[in-house]
């Protein structure tokens, strides 16, 4: 199959031929550097986007009561009843399969934080164990919450970023005490928030976590839930259990099963399916036009194919008075347009990945909406097998049409 | 060598039939230097075409060599050219981005020798026609005369049974044509047969035997 004296021939001319060969290459190359860079700047955003919703619970939502709009058992609207640890607990044992974290939280009201001579104000907000799981943060240092201190009521905390940043500075926190309302509480744990949208990090890091219980102490509300986050299991849909879970809320609180209003939710999930379904329309554009300046490719290729058989018509006529047989004229051309197109796409796929990896460099952390931009190395290699049979097709069309051109006809061409 | 009864060739247009080859009988002999003469229109040109197994006759017979030239398939018809025939063109027909002695082994290339001993032979048959220093020039750097030594060296080659040369003098002047001629005998004179068309008196006095063409007949020969 390799032949070495074939190959010497074809590089020959097309070292002879430099401006040619640069136009069919220049054509391919275009058609594979678009399609690869443009799908790693898609990749990018969507990334970008995604990582918006943080590295936790895209299967999540999150739940709260508000006052109720309909009479029911007795009941007149406009009662707001409290959630409780108990309805959490209900969750649980009802749609155990389903659900993965659930998460109540109490809030208590922000006040000065003091430690040493130093203070602020921070948000303190009463969590479960389960917390770290729903809202995309990250343990920096110590522990999150236990079971055991929600259970023993414990007078701990888990400090934000920046509220060790302010009242801690360089120095250990774990194992010192915060003053908050006159009590004393050991810090246990910091976490850094992992939401992409800054807002919200900038809140999360500005808050103390304390154990639900002691935030129901605190605020005097025992058992009582201001709202809960709760992620469901992979093959189960957030978008059902959303509904099961209000149904159940409903039911125990004596709630009209009709009355949507006495129930807010919040679903995660379906803002990030909106997302997804903005980013499938992109991929479509990305793919269109990528497809298209392929395709234009390649037909720029079949176009100079027939020019250089075209302008090699005597040469051919030549090559044939002196031996060249049908099959070597065709294997000549093919081969040759086969080899620029294969090498030209190579090219255009080595560079569309430097410059995908150059964008990644130039991008890095500061721009929103764009991280990580990628390739998927088998798009490209497939756009390269497809571009390199295009190339085939574009060359064996003339490269016929030239082997068959009777060797008088060839030599008259002038 | 080659025997020729009975050749007939006409072109066919939409409107008109022009019949150029009017049943030609001819036989030449191997070792024979023949000169085809005829003006322009005389057929001579479309003669040499078949004769070369470029062009296709409509009726007769043609042997080559005892073999029957007739409804070859292009295959066949190139490894006849490659084998057993040299052309020698009016306007050189060299490739201009190969170098004199690539453009001499190309017809070794199409019987795949290998490049080495390829370009040891083109080197020899460059020496043959006075041009082994002008190995490595391309065409375009060469004279008329050069360029066509060069075409005759690549005809040479492979050390065909016939030499065909088409007007091979109409682009030299007169003392370069008269070198290239000096050529052809010697050529003759190693044994082989050559046939050369043309148009010039004194081209076609050089050679043992001169055919005349007239209107697609032979007149004389």
């Amino acid at each position: 199959m390799f032949d070495k004296d074939k190959w010497q021939e074809i590089f020959d001319t097309i070292r002879k031929h430099k401006l040619r060969t640069l136009l069919t290459a220049l054509g391919v190359w275009w058609g594979i550097f678009m399609l690869i860079v443009l799908m790693g700047a898609g990749t990018g955003l969507q990334n970008g986007v995604f990582s918006m919703f943080g590295s936790h619970a895209r299967n999540s939502m999150y739940m709260w009561t508000q006052p109720t709009t309909m009479a029911y058992k007795g009941f007149q609207p406009g009662r707001d009843p409290d959630l409780t640890i108990a309805d959490m607990n209900a969750i649980r044992s009802n749609f155990g399969e389903a659900i993965k974290d659930i998460a109540p939280r109490m809030w208590v009201p922000s006040g000065e934080i003091k430690r040493g001579k130093k203070s602020g104000s921070f948000d303190v907000r009463g969590d479960g164990p389960d917390f770290i799981n729903i809202q995309a943060m990250n343990l920096t240092n110590g522990r999150f919450i236990n079971p055991k201190d929600v259970e023993d009521t414990r007078k701990i905390c888990v400090i934000g970023k920046r509220v060790k940043e302010v009242l801690f500075e360089d120095e250990e926190a774990i194992g010192e005490y915060l003053t908050m309302a006159g009590s004393e509480y050991l810090v246990v744990g910091e976490v850094a928030s992992d939401r992409s949208n800054e807002n919200q990090a900038q809140q999360d890091n500005q808050t103390i976590h304390i154990p639900i219980t002691t935030a129901q102490r605190v605020r005097n509300r025992p058992n009582a839930v201001n709202w809960f986050g709760a992620s469901i299991n992979e093959p189960y849909s957030v978008y059902d259990y959303e509904e099961k879970i209000a149904a159940l809320i409903r039911e125990r609180h004596n709630i009209h099963p009709d009355d949507e209003r006495a129930i807010g939710s919040e679903n995660v999930a379906e803002e990030f399916d909106n997302i997804s379904g903005l980013f499938t329309g992109i991929r479509v554009i990305i793919w269109v036009v990528g497809i298209g300046s392929l395709l234009a490719g390649i037909i720029g290729v079949s176009n100079i194919m027939l020019i250089i058989v075209k302008e090699r018509t005597k040469e051919i006529g030549v090559r044939k008075a002196l031996g060249a047989t049908p099959k070597d004229i065709i294997s000549m051309i093919l081969l040759e347009s086969v080899f620029i197109t294969t090498f030209a796409g190579y090219i255009g796929l080595i560079s569309s990945v430097g410059a995908v990896w150059l964008l990644k460099i130039a991008v890095g952390e500061n721009v929103p909406m764009f991280s990580n931009p990628q390739i998927n190395m088998s798009v490209g290699i497939g756009a390269l097998v497809l571009l390199t049979i295009a190339g085939a097709i574009a060359g064996l069309i003339p490269a016929l049409n030239a082997a068959n051109i009777p060797p008088v006809v060839a030599l008259r061409d002038e | 060598m080659i025997q020729l009864n009975e050749i007939r060739k006409s072109y066919n247009t939409e409107f008109t039939s022009l019949e150029v080859l009017k049943g030609i009988d001819l036989t030449i002999n191997e070792g024979e230097f023949v000169s085809i003469m005829g003006s322009s229109g005389s057929g001579k040109s479309t003669l040499l075409n078949i004769l070369g197994i470029l062009d296709e006759y409509d009726s007769g017979e043609y042997l080559l060599d005892g073999r029957l030239i007739k409804n070859l398939t292009q295959t066949q018809a190139a490894q006849y050219r490659n084998k057993f025939l040299g052309f020698v063109f009016q306007s050189f027909n060299l490739l201009s981005f190969k170098m004199a002695w690539e453009n001499v082994a190309l017809p070794l290339y199409y019987q795949k020798v290998d490049r080495a001993i390829r370009k040891e032979r083109a080197i020899e048959y460059l020496d043959k026609v006075g041009l082994k220093d002008w190995a490595n020039h391309y065409p375009n750097q060469m004279s008329g005369g050069q360029q066509q030594r060069v075409a005759i060296a690549r005809a040479l080659i492979t050390e065909p049974r016939v030499i065909l040369a088409d007007e091979p003098t109409g682009a030299l002047d007169t003392q370069t044509s008269y070198d290239v001629m000096n050529i052809f005998k010697e050529v003759h004179e190693q044994g082989m047969t050559v046939i050369i068309v043309t148009h010039e008196e004194d081209i076609s006095a050089k050679t043992q035997r001169v055919i005349r063409l007239q209107d697609g007949d032979i007149i004389s020969s």
